[in-house]
């Protein structure tokens, strides 16, 4: 009964003639400043980079066609597939870190603790600074410690990686808590308490009661973590920026062991060959077409849940 | 999402576990840390920083405040970048306020082929990576002169508006219509409905989205890097903070550490005071990826 009157109205909202017809008059003011600015902003360089990663280029006036080029061109880059492989492991690592210890305390912060709030202050602190301020305060802490040993964190690959991983969770555990916090906190009481009456044990309400009911969250963060995964350049650019690389004494090639996708397309954008803004541009659309398919899965997957209830 | 803010209470008659207490207690020290130790450091003589990084500052290693002295002038002035950082966020966020909300309530009224348009851009702008704009996106910049702290607003409007008409969209939904159409019966036109009668019940979204914006923008590095007209010497504080870092080598961490321990205070205080605001902002905003 209700859902039918909801509906009803919602699509009175769309006929309200007395309402629509002096608004339109007034379009140029609501409408157009936002129209124009996301056209300069959004829609225009969106499809100039789109054509751009088909031409070879120096700037964006001086122009030739070249195809599918700079595509093929991406094929023998190494770089960008090592960077490319790089990224998609350290994202699987720091996705199940962060998303366990995220929920473990949530978890335990839901059991009614003492100081709960402070906790969760405390946790969700390092959200709000910047990623490049990140970077630089980690590689102090991470030279202090490594240099006991004699060596810092440009040294080993292993080091970059781990680096970036703690860092990461430091800044987004608190996040992710938030929202896991949510999630628990709408799991219905009688349902747990139900299944304690029914001799369930600690471990078998968790599993078979709690996570499936926070299911929702889980997909959020899960998504939300990924996403950020494969986008992170600020973090990684102060850091480590790439380093260290090494040389294959092979081929010659100096291959940056801790460089993510999305600094590699920007060090190409600034490299002076004939060819390589095509070819970062290029790189850009593939980078572009992989974040959107997860993010557009996240936005599908999180609309879903909001029918639901 | 209005959850997320409530306070976590402890359910009645459960015994409370001081352990986990204690444990978290401990947690949160380490946690707080390189907070601490950012601090701690900006007190401490440039080649004490690496060799001497957990120490309390002693005699010797003792530089007083000459760091944050020296800090001021490194790599340009450092209040200047401060400045510009301040204007680009304020006029930033306070721009897609406005405009992204107005340009909702009419998507949402209007609801012509137009408006579905922009709004269906506009999620769309919402999984974009930065690097499939960045060179187009800097070169248009350029031609239009939209390259200053004082125009560059009009950049960030262009590419985060996608997340503030997604949000507002959302809220303008869930408004009675009926309130709007007294308002129209009683003689208000679409500007007086609109400033009068819409904007104020959406508050609790301007509060969310602003949030959103302002940690967006006051942090953002690559935009206003790639954007930003560097030889009329602007900078924002992650410009300047990542540009000493690339004079490597020669980098003074002692007065470095001065510079990020001033820039984090603020955030710092700004978090403590509105840190419900700040919670329930973020986690509305969750649906960007």
């Amino acid at each position: 009964m209700k859902k039918k009157k909801k509906k009803a109205h919602s699509s009175a909202a769309v006929n309200s003639k007395l309402l629509r017809r002096p608004i339109r008059r007034f379009g140029w003011l609501f409408l157009l400043p936002m129209a124009i600015s996301f056209l300069i902003g959004f829609i225009w360089p969106f499809l100039q980079g789109l054509f751009l990663s088909f031409c070879k280029f120096r700037t964006t006036k001086k122009w030739t066609f070249v195809g599918i080029d700079n595509y093929l061109r991406i094929l023998d880059d190494e770089q960008f597939l090592y960077s490319f492989i790089y990224t998609a492991i350290w994202t699987i690592v720091s996705v199940v870190l962060i998303n366990v210890i995220a929920f473990a305390v949530a978890y335990a912060l839901t059991q009614g603790i003492k100081g709960t709030n402070f906790f969760r202050t405390v946790f969700f602190m390092p959200n709000l600074i910047g990623g490049i301020v990140l970077g630089y305060i980690w590689s102090m802490i991470f030279d202090g410690i490594l240099s006991y040993y004699n060596t810092n964190i440009l040294e080993k690959t292993e080091f970059g990686f781990w680096g970036l991983i703690i860092l990461m969770c430091w800044q987004q555990v608190g996040y992710m808590m938030i929202i896991y916090v949510a999630g628990l906190q709408a799991v219905p009481e009688d349902m747990i308490e139900a299944a304690k009456i029914d001799g369930a044990s600690g471990w078998k309400t968790l599993t078979r009661i709690t996570i499936p009911n926070v299911m929702p969250s889980i997909t959020i963060c899960t998504f939300l973590s990924l996403t950020n995964g494969f986008k992170l350049y600020d973090q990684n650019l102060a850091l480590t920026e790439g380093l260290p690389g090494v040389l294959d004494k092979a081929t010659g090639l100096n291959t940056y062991t801790t460089e993510m996708i999305a600094l590699n397309i920007s060090k190409t954008f600034g490299q002076s060959g004939a060819f390589s803004k095509g070819e970062a541009q290029a790189k850009a659309v593939i980078f572009f077409i992989l974040v959107a398919t997860i993010g557009l899965l996240q936005l599908t997957s999180t609309r879903k849940k909001e029918v639901q209830q | 999402m209005a959850k997320t803010v409530k306070k976590v209470k402890a359910p009645k008659g459960k015994p409370k576990k001081l352990w986990l207490t204690i444990l978290f207690g401990l947690v949160s020290v380490f946690y707080m840390a390189p907070i601490f130790l950012v601090a701690l450091n900006s007190f401490k003589k440039n080649t004490f920083v690496k060799t001497q990084t957990f120490a309390l500052p002693n005699a010797e290693s003792w530089a007083g405040f000459e760091n944050f002295k020296t800090g001021m002038t490194l790599g340009g002035t450092f209040w200047k970048s401060v400045f510009y950082s301040l204007v680009i966020t304020v006029l930033s966020t306070f721009l897609i306020i406005i405009v992204t909300s107005m340009a909702a309530w009419y998507i949402s009224r209007v609801n012509s082929f137009f408006c579905k348009f922009i709004y269906f851009a506009c999620v769309f702008s919402m999984v974009i990576p930065f690097q499939m704009v960045q060179f187009t996106l800097a070169r248009t910049a350029d031609t239009l002169k939209l390259n200053t702290p004082w125009t560059i607003p009009i950049i960030y409007l262009g590419f985060g508006a996608g997340l503030a008409v997604f949000m507002f969209t959302g809220f303008v939904k869930s408004i009675p219509l009926e309130i709007e159409e007294a308002a129209a019966i009683d003689g208000c036109g679409p500007l007086r409905t609109y400033f009068k009668v819409v904007f104020p019940m959406l508050m609790p979204t301007v509060i969310s989205v602003s949030i959103l914006e302002l940690m967006w923008v006051w942090n953002d590095y690559l935009l206003p890097y790639l954007v930003l007209d560097r030889t009329k010497g602007y900078m924002t504080i992650p410009i300047h903070i990542q540009y000493l870092k690339g004079s490597y080598g020669t980098v003074d961490l002692g007065a470095t550490m001065a510079l990020i321990f001033m820039s984090i205070i603020p955030i710092i205080i700004f978090y403590l005071t509105c840190q419900k605001h700040i919670i329930k902002g973020v986690a509305a905003g969750a649906v960007k990826g």
